[in-house]
């Protein structure tokens, strides 16, 4: 069994109060790192740890702090992003639902670290029992002088402020979750100028995912050399994946990051293996906007070697055969998946989350959509799949965001790896209807029509 | 999407005009601005879960900003009703992992129950059934949320129908809505 090191309390019995969570060695880092160490230090310790954003990027954390403008004098902030909504991810929700204080601790220290006096929880709207389990959690850790002024005497002075969204995907990009934050629409912005430089009310400004300032607590605790043991080679630590579809035990599970796919998948201790004894068909491995692998090139790479749950691992052999870890939201689809409609319906999220601002987005999603939907019905043409392919070609790299990019690939990657099934719906548009093509030889009739769900 | 106009008179209670005010100091000098989307959430819990705009306009009021700077942001995001809605909203999320799990039979299982369409609202004005698009439950599926709470692993009619059974008999809705 794996090592935990965000979720070895997360089952203790009120673990999200302040006084069973401190029992249980809580709050020991901002201790360390407020009396024994200076801001450099703990930046240096994350620096050596390894740990890279948990939110899909996997940019290195600590190289992201050390960019942080503190020459300028303008007040600097922290912004956790907390505004989870991709696909297929749900392991930050876990993370504040079971275990809050590890998340204020991580941004008491990580706050520390950025010499930021006031910081932010940027959670998604949606989430609304959980932004008031973290004002409870903000206002314990305040009461017991974690927050506030003068932090356990050291002269160190913090607020957390929680704040809510709406309903936005793309207030996950960090850009836009800074305009949100300002009381905007959430347009990402153009960069540069980086939020590091200037973000948050024109301020120096750092967004980090919930995971990865969790992870901080840890490593300001233990070392960055302790963290940077876990894992393998560039992929430090441990990753929240959250795992779902149709397998045994969906679910969150930490795992080391150097963890065999198949024993990921198949193992009683994560996912279970399949539901139902069905045999596996596809995995959306990171999130929905990541390349979706068949079978064989997701357990195995091109070249036959058994894949790891870890980032170089997944992305091995590029978009031509591999995919990417991402944010951790791991889809596994059976033998009765559909992949066309599986791609109709994530083109309708990123066609309703597309902001608007570039047209290869807001158009292109769109139209992807409506093609999607005609070959999911049976109303498709043979130029329609390669039609797709070029419009998912000229979103991809062309908008401001990466939103575009993420809409663009699971097409790409559906096209790329399951051509025949797309072509099977043009050619037969009739029993497309009857049944899914799954894995050419399925017999479980299709029981629901995509108009049920298109919304007025 | 049209916003409505009612032409009531809106006052928040007194309770949520402080809320408003501690809210927008929350945030630095002169960047209360920010206290917008929290503000709005109160702004439909005062108003039977929706926008119009005369609300938008009230909050306009109170944040000392212009009407159209309200608007812009209520609609952007897609927790803002900007029509009326039933006394109970039904979101049930529908993307990718959901549906692989049975989202879109709960669509319609609660559509033929209600007899109702998706986006609809029942005669008796108690329910409004909707599709949406992620909620981070994709393990727990299918799933929908009703005001605060999310509801999971809603995959035999006989979970649905308790759960429409008993928002059918709860008196005090409100108890379990927004909270800022």
């Amino acid at each position: 069994m794996g090592k935990k090191l965000l979720t070895e309390h997360i089952h203790v019995p009120g673990i999200n109060s302040f006084d069973v969570y401190k029992q249980h060695g809580g709050y020991a880092s901002v201790e360390r790192a407020l009396k024994q160490m200076t801001p450099a230090e703990v930046v240096e310790e994350v620096k050596k740890s390894g740990l890279r954003g948990r939110g899909g990027a996997g940019f290195p954390t600590g190289m992201k702090w050390s960019f942080i403008d503190k020459k300028s004098g303008k007040p600097r902030y922290l912004v956790c992003n907390a505004d989870e909504s991709e696909p297929g991810t749900f392991k930050d929700r876990y993370l504040m639902e079971k275990i809050p204080h590890l998340l204020i601790e991580g941004m008491i220290v990580s706050s520390f670290a950025l010499e930021a006096h006031l910081s932010f929880i940027y959670i998604r709207g949606e989430y609304k029992w959980i932004y008031e389990l973290l004002w409870k959690a903000v206002n314990e850790a305040k009461a017991n002088g974690y927050l506030g002024h003068n932090i356990l005497g050291t002269g160190y002075h913090l607020d957390i402020v929680v704040h809510c969204g709406a309903g936005a995907y793309i207030c996950g990009e960090e850009t836009a979750l800074i305009e949100s934050l300002e009381g905007k629409r959430g347009n990402p912005r153009i960069k540069p100028p980086f939020p590091a430089i200037q973000g948050l009310y024109g301020n120096p400004t750092v967004v980090n995912n919930v995971e990865s300032i969790a992870a901080v607590p840890w490593i300001v605790n233990h070392g960055g050399e302790a963290y940077s043991k876990f894992g393998v080679g560039r992929s430090a630590g441990t990753k929240l994946i959250s795992a779902c579809g149709n397998i045994r035990k969906p679910g969150v599970y930490e795992i080391d990051l150097s963890l065999p796919v198949k024993e990921f998948l198949y193992s009683d201790e994560y996912c279970g293996g399949m539901a139902n004894g069905k045999r596996l068909k596809a995995v959306v491995a990171g999130g929905s906007s990541v390349p979706i692998l068949p079978a064989e090139l997701f357990l195995q790479t091109a070249d036959g070697k058994d894949r790891l749950m870890s980032y170089e691992s997944l992305n091995e052999g590029g978009f031509a055969s591999g995919t990417m870890l991402g944010s951790g939201g791991f889809i596994v689809y059976d033998e009765d998946a559909c992949i066309v409609r599986n791609t109709w319906n994530f083109t309708r999220f990123y066609h309703h989350e597309s902001c608007g601002q570039c047209s290869p987005c807001r158009e292109g999603t769109g139209w992807m959509e409506k093609v999607l939907h005609n070959l999911e019905s049976g109303h498709g043409t043979s130029g329609d799949i390669d039609l797709l392919w070029d419009i998912q070609r000229k979103i991809d790299g062309n908008t401001i965001c990466p939103l575009g990019d993420a809409a663009a690939w699971p097409v790409a990657s559906a096209i790329r790896h399951f051509r025949e099934e797309f072509e099977w719906h043009v050619a037969e548009p009739e029993l497309s209807q009857k049944r899914n093509y799954g894995l050419l030889n399925s017999t479980k009739e299709k029981l629901y029509h995509t108009e049920a769900t298109i919304e007025s | 999407m049209l916003a409505v106009k009612t032409n009531k008179p809106v006052n928040f209670s007194e309770s949520a005009q402080a809320k408003a005010r501690e809210i927008m100091d929350r945030y630095p000098t002169g960047k209360h601005k920010s206290a917008i989307i929290p503000i709005l959430h109160i702004a439909q819990e005062e108003n039977e879960n929706w926008l119009s705009v005369d609300t938008m306009d009230y909050v306009a009021g109170l944040m000392k900003i212009k009407p159209v700077e309200v608007y812009e942001v209520a609609t952007f995001y897609s927790m803002f009703n900007l029509k009326p809605v039933g006394r109970f909203l039904l979101e049930v999320c529908h993307t990718g992992p959901c549906a692989v799990r049975g989202a879109e039979w709960l669509i319609d299982y609660l559509c033929s129950k209600l007899n109702i369409k998706p986006g609809g609202t029942t005669a008796d004005n108690m329910f409004t059934v909707k599709g949406v698009e992620c909620l981070g439950a994709c393990g727990y599926a299918p799933m929908m949320q009703i005001g605060k709470y999310y509801y999971e692993h809603l995959d035999t009619p006989e979970k649905v129908d308790a759960l429409i059974e008993q928002l059918r008999n709860r008196v005090d809705y409100k108890h379990e809505n927004w909270v800022v």
